[in-house]
């Protein structure tokens, strides 16, 4: 696989180190009422889909940037490749 | 001198014959020409007979002509670069070499193990899955060897392999595959377009079956166009020819495996060439130029030495100028096959008849035809003599031969197109299966490979499918003009398998599957494509049946009642053709199959008999053996009391160290460790416990800040790349706003314990005297930069592993050999010793400290010890988690020591912990032990593990049971610090 890193380019996928379902990016927050509810859910529970799946890529042997790669499951198309940090920003997270 | 004359040598084809070859085929020795593979060479010879099938030991000769040949499995070579398994149709001969048949006992003319063939009805399909099943102790000692020797193929050399392999990665617009006359349109095309082109063919030769057959192409015969061709491709900067070069599999994202034979047809590579390349080629298009093979017709007897295919007989004859035997016939359902006959008769063999299964077959070729005939049985004992067959009329005659072409029509060769899970469809007209949607993006393919099989059609969709393709890519191919080909049709009966007598028929000859054992599978209810084949066995062989597969389907289709795209094809998978274990090793073989992480001390520790252990890539100094040690316990216990009465040095650098920088460097740290990290004092070194967001405990270390903006954190050897991952992960996905940067800085320290009473006293000798490091001026847990032997720039951390009286000290890594010298040196006064991981590991049992073992992926803070250190004020990575109920149970397990009640009996890692009187089975189980050493210091045995509440258990005696030994030992349940519980030493 080829993933098209967004500063680097198109880069060989064996470079990367896979981790998982970019949903880890969505931490909860430790001192809401129900944390310990929404951290199990956080820990253990992810969709399985099959087709598109959002998934955190990390650049090991190359500049060490986590991705979110956006990869359809059935057919290992990915269509979108964004920086992790990207991501977590848009979603609120900073500190 | 070659004991046989080519008396099947004809005339023309595409040989030297101005030069001879010498080879050898089972010890006796023959001449071939160059051009020639070693089967073209043996029929040259009148050598039919080439090998012996897998199961039956039948005599089998050559039944195609290149890559998909089942049966003439030779071995190649001798000595360290024998090599089995190869198929004589594509081994290129060269003088000198070597071949011998293989799956034969004690000889080719007379095997033992065919007596496996009068047993056939006991042999079927299912056979192994029925009568080798019981009792199962008996597969791996018995069963397993003796099948192993009996059906297996060819031996190997158990020596090393001289020669080299290699991999390589290359990049292309087009990526051709297959170099016959659609491919070679479309590298025209695309070459001259200025694209970046690679085509690959697994042939010495290109052309394909432009080599094979009498055809003119634009006024000139196949190999002239082809030459004229290939000259204008060679000279185009742009277009890579790859000959000898086999294409195995399509992956992911335009990415395609090739296997380039580099010198397998050399008796030895060439200086500093490898054997072969394993290639990466990253395509942006790609085109399956690969042709098609020709499916035989199945019926008794059908496997004799000397029935071959048409299409394959044709090639021996043209490109080769060899006949299997002086006197031949065919048997065909469709037109292509009379062009044998043609063809042959043009080269002045006897063709004594064309047997066509069509009632209304043409008269193409000037020989007897007997339309509406059929082929029922065969004979001859190590070769063919003559074919029976059945007439339109039902009447039966004999029909002398001694070698018959077969052709059941051709199937497109669609398996580079179904390796992205592409599933063919059926195409009536040449009743076969042509690729459909590839599930292959890029992909494309033209020729006889998508069902177009006449030259001049071949020509025109390379062309077209390489323009169309570049033209995705935005460049623009003029269309080129194309040679005047042939532009036959084609004309099939769909004819599979003649039903007559009881004899056996076979579909796949190399795993010896018949059309009976098809029957069986469906009588048996193996009724599913991929049941049928691994039922069976059919197509499973290394030819993965490229001449057998359609026959199967055909026959299942009939028994089931349905069509055969119903019935459908099983998968294919790369790759194409089989690839030797070296080649996918390429040069990762002995001590380049991994990295050598050599410590700075590695040279002095070689120097003086250190032995060495592996921990991930790293080889570390085990322990250090004096003259006149004769035990490994001897040198440890030696090293420790030397620790523990004076001083002693040990290369710690193959902890992961990271550099944290940034003002939001102690934020940081307080997210990803457990325990408070925000308010340490700049000058300061803390003991830091890392959870995983599930409240495990991930890895331990010690932290030091330098600076308010600069921390040095220490992670275990084992996990020094997951935890800088880790941190990677909290810092850019979960704090993106945090000013905080890391790098792992491991390599770039070279850092060593100087542990013992005597550790400061040796330090002071080396670190410069402008740096205080008495008790007062440098105490527990202190860190600095410093400089030592004169202004070197040194880091110098007041921590203790050991539990005594310890430093760490680190210099840049260039300095770590001089400096360990040094220390060595300035010590002598103090008798220090260089100690190892063994005595490292000993001192911190001894001293209570949780390691790896303990760190084991399923122990909390709790576990440990350590529950209280995981603050409740702050937020941080398992924090929450950490406090669930189950992880938190009163009788939670707890970290605790263990020593034997008797002094003779020793504690084992591994065992179970059961208290006195209950069972000893896992309802019962009260804990375990981790680690377990021998103290020099307390002169027992001693253990850590974790027992069921376990602090308000001390003093219990309990059973340590080790089922895989036997023993059971009484051990007194005692605390983890065993040595110094106070702490005193490492304060002094």
């Amino acid at each position: 696989m080829i993933i098209n890193h967004p500063l680097l380019g198109p880069r060989d996928a064996q470079e990367f180190t896979f981790l998982g379902d970019a949903s880890l990016i969505d931490r909860p927050d430790w001192e809401a009422e129900d944390a310990a509810e929404k951290f199990y859910e956080y820990a253990y529970l992810r969709d399985n889909p099959a087709g598109l799946h959002r998934e955190l890529w990390f650049h090991e042997t190359g500049d060490r940037s986590w991705l979110v790669v956006t990869r359809n499951t059935l057919t290992h198309e990915i269509t979108d490749v964004e920086m992790a940090s990207d991501v977590a920003r848009s979603k609120g997270r900073s500190k | 001198m070659s004991d046989n004359k080519q008396t099947n040598r004809l005339t023309g084809g595409q040989i030297d014959t101005s030069r001879s070859l010498r080879f050898s085929f089972d010890g006796k020795n023959y001449a071939g020409h160059p051009g020639d593979t070693l089967a073209s060479a043996l029929l040259a010879n009148n050598v039919r007979l080439m090998g012996r099938s897998f199961k039956y030991h039948r005599p089998r000769g050559v039944l195609g002509s290149g890559s998909e040949e089942p049966n003439a499995l030779v071995e190649l070579r001798s000595g360290a670069r024998q090599e089995p398994n190869t198929r004589a149709t594509t081994a290129e001969l060269f003088d000198g070499l070597e071949a011998k048949s293989q799956n034969r006992f004690p000889s080719l003319k007379f095997d033992a193990m065919a007596i496996n063939d009068r047993f056939s009805n006991f042999l079927t399909a299912g056979f192994y899955y029925k009568t080798f099943m019981w009792p199962a102790a008996f597969w791996e000692k018995l069963y397993e060897p003796i099948i192993r020797k009996a059906a297996g193929l060819g031996s190997l050399s158990l020596q090393d392999d001289p020669d080299e392999y290699d991999k390589g990665f290359l990049h292309c617009d087009l990526l051709i595959i297959g170099g016959g006359p659609a491919g070679l349109a479309a590298a025209l095309r695309a070459g001259r377009a200025g694209a970046q082109v690679i085509l690959a063919d697994e042939d010495y030769v290109f052309g394909g079956r432009l080599n094979a057959e009498t055809h003119e192409i634009g006024g000139e015969t196949g190999p002239a166009w082809t030459a004229a061709a290939m000259a204008e491709l060679d000279a185009m900067p742009n277009v890579r020819c790859m000959a000898r070069t086999s294409v195995l599999g399509a992956f992911d994202h335009g990415i395609y495996s090739a296997v380039e034979r580099v010198s397998d047809h050399l008796a030895v590579p060439s200086k500093g060439k490898p054997r072969q390349i394993l290639w990466r080629i990253y395509s942006k298009r790609a085109l399956v130029c690969a042709g098609a093979i020709e499916r035989p017709i199945a019926f008794e007897n059908n496997d004799r030495p000397g029935i071959m295919l048409a299409s394959a007989m044709r090639a021996y004859a043209n490109r080769w100028a060899v006949t299997a035997a002086p006197r031949v016939a065919v048997f065909t359902n469709n037109d292509d096959g009379h062009r044998t006959a043609v063809d042959l008769l043009a080269k002045g063999v006897k063709v004594t008849a064309v047997i066509d299964t069509r009632a209304d077959a043409p008269r193409i070729a000037d020989c007897e035809l007997l339309a509406g005939a059929q082929v029922i049985d065969t004979a001859g004992r190590l070769g063919l003599n003559y074919v029976k067959i059945q007439q339109a009329d039902g009447s039966e005659r004999t029909i002398e031969c001694g070698a018959l072409g077969v052709s059941g029509g051709w199937n497109p060769n669609v398996h580079m197109t179904c390796h992205q899970r592409g599933r063919p469809v059926w195409n009536d007209a040449i009743a076969a299966f042509v690729p459909g949607d590839t599930g292959t993006p890029g992909m494309s393919v033209a020729g006889a490979a998508q069902g177009d099989f006449s030259t001049a059609s071949a020509l025109q969709t390379g062309s077209d499918k390489a323009a169309a393709a570049l033209h995705d890519l935005g460049i623009d191919a003029p269309t080129i003009e194309l040679p005047q080909a042939e532009d036959t049709p084609v004309n099939l009966q769909p004819f599979w398998y003649v039903k007559h007598g009881k004899g056996r028929a076979w579909l796949d000859q190399q795993n010896d599957v018949t059309v009976k054992d098809v029957k069986l599978a469906h009588q048996e209810n193996f009724r599913s494509v991929e049941h049928l084949k691994r039922y069976t066995t059919l197509g499973m062989a290394t030819d993965q049946g490229k001449t057998s597969n359609m026959g199967g389907l055909a026959i299942m289709a009939e028994l089931a009642g349905k069509s055969i795209p119903e019935v459908g094809t099983t998968m294919f998978r790369p790759p194409y053709t089989p690839v030797p274990m070296g080649t996918m090793g390429g040069r990762a073989r002995g001590k380049h199959f991994h990295p050598v992480r050599e410590t700075p001390s590695h040279k002095y520790s070689t120097e003086n008999n250190a032995t060495f252990v592996e921990v991930g890539n790293w080889l570390r100094a085990q322990w250090f053996t004096k003259p006149g040690e004769t035990h490994w316990r001897e040198t440890v216990d030696r090293e420790v009391n030397a620790v523990r009465g004076s001083v002693g040095v040990c290369d710690v650098t193959t902890l992961g160290k990271i550099d944290i920088q940034g003002t939001d460097a102690a934020q940081f740290l307080n997210k990803v460790y457990a325990n408070a990290f925000a308010k340490l004092a700049v000058g300061k070194t803390r003991y830091g416990l890392m959870l995983r967001e599930d409240g495990i405990a991930m890895d331990d270390g010690t932290t030091a800040r330098l600076a308010e903006d600069q921390f040095v954190m220490t992670t275990t050897t084992a996990n020094a790349v997951n935890v800088y991952r880790h941190l990677e992960f909290v810092r850019q996905c979960l704090f993106p706003d945090m000013d905080v940067q890391l790098i792992s800085t491991t390599e770039a320290w070279a850092q060593y314990a100087v542990a013992g009473p005597n550790s400061r006293k040796l330090l002071q000798k080396i670190v410069d005297p402008e740096f205080d490091i008495s008790n007062e001026g440098f105490e527990f847990m202190a860190c600095r930069e410093i400089t030592v032997c004169g202004g070197l720039r040194a880091r110098l951390f007041r921590i203790s592993f050991s539990g005594e009286l310890a430093y760490e000290i680190a210099v840049p890594t260039r300095y770590g050999d001089a400096l360990f010298r040094k220390i060595m040196e300035a010590g002598q006064e103090f008798d220090v010793v260089p100690y190892g991981t063994e005595a490292l590991g000993v001192m911190r049992i001894e001293k209570g400290h949780a390691a790896g073992n303990e760190l084991n992926g399923t122990t909390t803070a709790l576990n440990l010890g350590m529950g209280r250190m995981v603050s409740k004020k702050k937020d941080s990575i398992g924090s929450t988690l950490s406090e669930r109920e189950g992880l938190n149970e009163p009788d939670a397990l707890m970290l605790v020591g263990f020593k034997p009640v008797n002094n003779a009996d020793k504690v084992t890692a591994g065992g179970h912990l059961m208290t006195k009187g209950t069972p000893k089975d896992a309802e019962h189980d009260q804990g375990y032990i981790t680690s377990a050493a021998f103290s020099p210091s307390l002169n027992s045995s001693i253990g850590l593990g974790f027992l069921k509440d376990g602090g308000n258990r001390l003093g219990e005696v309990m059973i340590l049971t080790t089922p895989l030994t036997g023993a059971d030992v009484e051990v007194e349940v005692v605390s983890a610090h065993f040595v110094d519980p106070e702490g005193e030493r490492l304060r002094a």
